[in-house]
């Protein structure tokens, strides 16, 4: 990807970066289906944050009058304050784990040639590429087996699955671009296994974790189907309880439900944007796709 | 002038396989304390393998190693206390250049202020004082290389290991370094074993070069030794006799024979006893003198003719068809005929089927 | 170094004795390194491969207690699955499920690559844009699925557009049907495929299509002759994973689709039995059958793939 990125498109080396300018019937046509594609994305959010401060709003362009009410209402109506402290609590709890869990296997991963390790790679890959909805329900089936299911342990439990394969397939490549010289020499300097990993290896690989950390939190709000599958009353976070409240619409102000949608939105971009200080764009789509 | 911090290090037939392959063949050695040791060969030949082994980052497959009474060969790497400069130099990317070198001193628990003065005490002696706050990356190729050798010999080691450490510089850099690790294992009094592929520089900078072959020891001898009578043929090759002139034995005396083929009559010196009935000649391209006085007379036709400045790279045919290369400032055209010839002590004469396995060491 | 030179087998097993077991065990990379992976593997039979074996071992052992498999009459360890194919309610939710997923997917990919084409070069905003398409990913499908129905809904910002210019009469209906499902799937699906094929793109030397300009290609025999045939294996790929993306489609079918019609894919099906029908036993089958026709349509793919070039296409590195 870097040798590409260098180079225009345009077949000129020197030139500097071109400005995306539309030429021809086809690129006229490709930058239409891109203008296209954003204005409903852009209209579809802006329909739901519209909403959510709307009065009323009903077959007009715009809503008849505006008000903050609903956020207030949605607030205490939904318990807010309770999932969004229940979501951070299975974020923040997931996202150590899967750090925890996930770094030392791609050490060995990345380091290591040894027999079988297409199965055990295969094995880390499998829940990445195979839905969370195929396996959770076996998966939901056994925590409830065990009594886990409804509780906060069980939902961290079931969102570690797609978490550690997930930081273990970012951190590898990260890994082996380190090279193992480096390690020698901290060696041949005298230092110790412990020191090779809290003086060496620790710093170096602080960016990749760092990147895997912001992704797995981005991944484990956003989880729907984990989440649904498993838990219960006191164990939702924020975007399970969206989804009953839009399945069950009609028995509130869909307003209401909308100003929720908005806190989801909102506390999702910030996230995003956080992520994107440390990851590109095609990262938190997969790293699958790259190799 | 230090001490040595010891007087012997014997490798006594270390050897190291990689699955069924011996990587290092029972390589046997004794360096004294202060000697420099180039291990000498082309890639795959088992000097980095060797290097490593005594680093302790391999584990030996056969053998052992002794400073003086101890052996150490059980000794993990931290606990050799050896000093290695790296090929791709493997500086610490995160730390700066003081870090860098002081990480040995911090490994061994040096007071603070010790640190501070021999950290700073080596890099005026790399000259890198200016760079000390850099990272590693702000640096050029030579900079980074002068770290990595500082961080080698911080802590005085008894034995600095180098891993080809020029190998990544520009001819003109590699030159000027040549000298300044030459200097510095004067000047400190150091006992170093490097490794590297070039003959020159293990010419120039060992007392004694060890010349590997596919793990096993080729010849071990002073530069001189090695260069003017290479052990096998194999050796030849790689110290520059480009010409390897395979002849039938005419006559053999002690330390003496005469090969002939195709009317062309080759006196030379043996190292080997001849038994086979075939025989190589080796022959450095700059020993051929062109129209010069005989024995060894040969007639050749230029083919290809390369301009080298004041000298001319020539390759020739001999009526039996084998290529000859020689150097000479005479202006030859393609196509020239010419009679060339060399003197009987520059011709080296070797067995045609020389096997790999240790020689007799001829020194 | 040579395999065929004379002294080769001089160095085979040329140390005296044998090393030792724990030195052989390193020379094939087994060392106390491979203990990192031990709370990963471990963590991976007991959440994923364990639930998975305990699934279909349960789904051949049909639930006696409110199970629907016996209440329809089926027997025997393969009751769940027949009775799964039997009856036409469940079987043809594999079909429900293949309508709205193989045309999303394909339209995903479709549209992804000329866009990808166009835009596989450097220029300014690139970032910004890329960034955009992550929102709705990063979005998800639930909250998609929330802005759909108020937005394509009959009094939603486009019916209102497409009445007041008099491009229709009647609203159309939009959500709670099929389309509702589709247009969801695209919205967090071709930004999805998009950067997919972006990267793939940007992994093929540029080099490659200017040594053929050179050659007198125009840009469309460029693309037809060399970019395309490199491309083929990373679509393949990228048509796998918004297949699964789509095939496995579960809160939006509920939300914006009609989940006990027209869009009662089989993930609905298996929820319904594991979740409200709490047949555990029909649940992990229906999950098994599914996983077994994504895998089919998976290998489908990928063993057309196969037949393909698929050697390195980048250039340096």
């Amino acid at each position: 990807m870097a040798a590409a990125a260098n180079v225009p498109a345009d077949m000129a080396p020197a030139a500097p970066r071109r400005r995306f300018r539309p030429s021809g019937i086809a690129g006229w046509v490709v930058w239409g289906l891109v203008a296209f594609f954003f204005l409903n994305l852009f209209a579809l959010i802006a329909t739901v944050v519209l909403d959510s401060i709307a009065t009323t709003w009903f077959g007009s362009w715009l809503p008849d009058d505006f008000t903050n009410h609903w956020y207030g209402d949605a607030w205490a109506e939904f318990n807010l304050s309770d999932i969004l402290v229940v979501t951070a609590q299975v974020a923040v709890i997931v996202v150590v784990l899967s750090v925890l869990i996930g770094v030392p296997a791609a050490y060995a991963l990345a380091r290591r040639n040894f027999p079988g390790k297409s199965i055990i790679t295969v094995l880390f890959l499998l829940p990445i590429l195979i839905p969370p909805i195929t396996y959770g329900i076996p998966l939901a089936t056994v925590l409830y087996k065990v009594q886990l299911a409804g509780s906060i342990t069980g939902v961290i439990l079931a969102n570690l699955v797609p978490t550690v394969p997930f930081v273990v397939l970012i951190m590898i490549p990260f890994i082996e671009q380190i090279d193992p010289k480096i390690e020698s020499a901290a060696r041949m300097c005298g230092a110790s296994t412990v020191t090779i990993f809290l003086r060496i290896l620790g710093p170096l690989m602080i960016p990749g974790m760092l990147a895997a950390a912001i992704l797995v939190l981005v991944r484990t709000v956003g989880m729907f189907e984990l989440t649904f599958l498993t838990s219960g009353p006191t164990s939702q976070t924020i975007v399970v309880v969206l989804y009953d409240a839009v399945f069950g619409a009609g028995i509130r102000a869909p307003q209401e439900v909308d100003a929720m949608a908005v806190v989801y939105t909102a506390s999702m971009l910030v996230l995003l944007i956080i992520a994107l200080r440390f990851v590109n764009p095609t990262q938190l789509v997969t790293r699958v796709g790259d190799r | 002038m230090r001490d040595h911090r010891f007087s012997e290090l014997r490798l006594d037939r270390i050897g190291r396989n990689f699955g069924e392959l011996a990587a290092l063949h029972e390589l046997s050695l004794t360096i004294r304390g202060g000697e420099f040791i180039a291990l000498l060969g082309p890639s795959g030949c088992g000097k980095s393998t060797a290097l490593n082994c005594l680093a302790g980052l391999l584990p030996l497959t056969t053998g052992t190693i002794w400073l003086d009474d101890k052996r150490i060969d059980g000794l993990p790497p931290e606990q050799r206390g050896f000093g290695m400069v790296f090929q791709n130099y493997a500086l610490f990317p995160h730390m700066t250049v003081r870090e860098n070198i002081a990480f040995g001193l911090k490994m061994r628990k040096t007071p603070r202020a010790d640190i501070r003065s021999r950290a700073d005490e080596v890099m005026r002696l790399v000259r890198l004082e200016d760079q000390a706050e850099k990272l590693p990356s702000q640096l050029s190729g030579g900079q980074q290389q002068r770290v990595a050798i500082a961080r080698a010999i911080v802590y005085e080691p008894p034995l600095v290991l180098m891993d080809e450490p020029l190998s990544n510089l520009d001819a003109q850099l590699r030159q000027a370094m040549r000298i300044e690790i030459k200097h510095l294992h004067q000047a400190l009094g150091l006992t170093t074993i490097y490794v590297t592929h070039d003959q020159e520089e293990a010419l120039s900078m060992a007392d004694r070069l060890v010349l590997l072959r596919e793990g096993v020891v080729q010849q071990v001898g002073t530069p001189d030794e090695v260069y003017s009578q290479p052990a096998n043929r194999y050796v030849a090759g790689f110290m520059g006799y480009r010409n390897m002139l395979s002849f039938d034995v005419a006559s053999v005396s002690t330390g003496h024979a005469v090969l002939e083929e195709e009317g062309v009559r080759l006196q030379g010196r043996t190292f080997t006893p001849l038994t086979a009935k075939r025989a190589v000649a080796a022959i450095r391209p700059e020993d051929i003198v062109v129209e010069g006085p005989p024995p060894n007379r040969i007639d050749v036709t230029a083919e290809v003719v390369e301009y080298h400045g004041r000298e001319m790279l020539v390759e020739a045919r001999m009526t039996g068809g084998e290529a000859l290369y020689f150097r000479t400032e005479k202006r030859l055209a393609v196509g020239d005929k010419t009679t060339v010839s060399v003197p009987q002590e520059r011709v080296l004469i070797y067995p045609a089927d020389a096997p790999a396995a240790p020689q007799e060491v001829a020194v | 170094m040579t395999a065929a030179s004379p002294s080769a087998a001089s160095r085979l097993t040329a140390g005296s004795g044998t090393p030792s077991l724990r030195h052989r065990l390193a020379d094939r990379g087994i060392d106390r390194v491979l203990l990192l992976l031990v709370p990963g593997i471990l963590f991976l039979l007991l959440l994923f491969v364990y639930p998975f074996l305990y699934g279909l071992q349960l789904s051949f052992s049909p639930q006696i207690d409110g199970g629907q498999a016996l209440m329809n009459g089926y027997q025997g360890p393969l009751a769940n699955y027949l009775y799964f194919f039997g009856d036409s309610y469940q079987r043809d939710t594999i079909w429900t499920t293949l309508v709205i997923g193989l045309p999303a997917a394909l339209v995903n990919v479709l549209v992804s690559v000329p866009i990808a084409y166009r835009m596989r070069g450097r220029f300014r905003f690139k970032r910004t844009l890329t960034t955009l398409l992550v929102v709705p990913i990063a979005l998800g499908t639930v909250l998609t699925a929330d802005g759909l129905i108020e937005y394509l809904g009959p009094a939603g910002w486009l019916n209102k557009a497409l009445v007041d210019f008099h491009v229709i009469n009647e609203p159309l209906t939009l959500v709670h049907n099929y389309w509702g499902v589709f247009f969801s799937l695209v919205i967090t699906g071709f930004p999805f495929a998009f950067l997919l094929v972006l990267s793939y793109l940007s992994g093929i030397d540029p080099n490659l299509e200017r040594a053929a300009s050179v050659m007198g290609a125009g840009w469309w025999e460029r693309f037809r002759r060399v970019t395309l045939p490199l491309l083929v294996p990373g679509l393949a790929i990228t048509f796998c994973m918004s297949f699964v993306l789509a095939f496995s489609v579960f809160p939006s079918a509920n939300l914006v689709g009609d989940p006990s019609g027209t869009t009662r894919v089989i993930s609905i099906a298996a929820y319904h039995a594991a979740f409200e029908q709490f047949d555990y036993s029909l649940g992990s089958a229906t999950s098994m059958i599914m996983g077994a026709v994504m895998l089919a349509i998976i290998a489908l793919v990928l063993g057309w793939r196969n037949t393909m070039f698929r050697g390195p296409a980048g250039g340096k590195g």
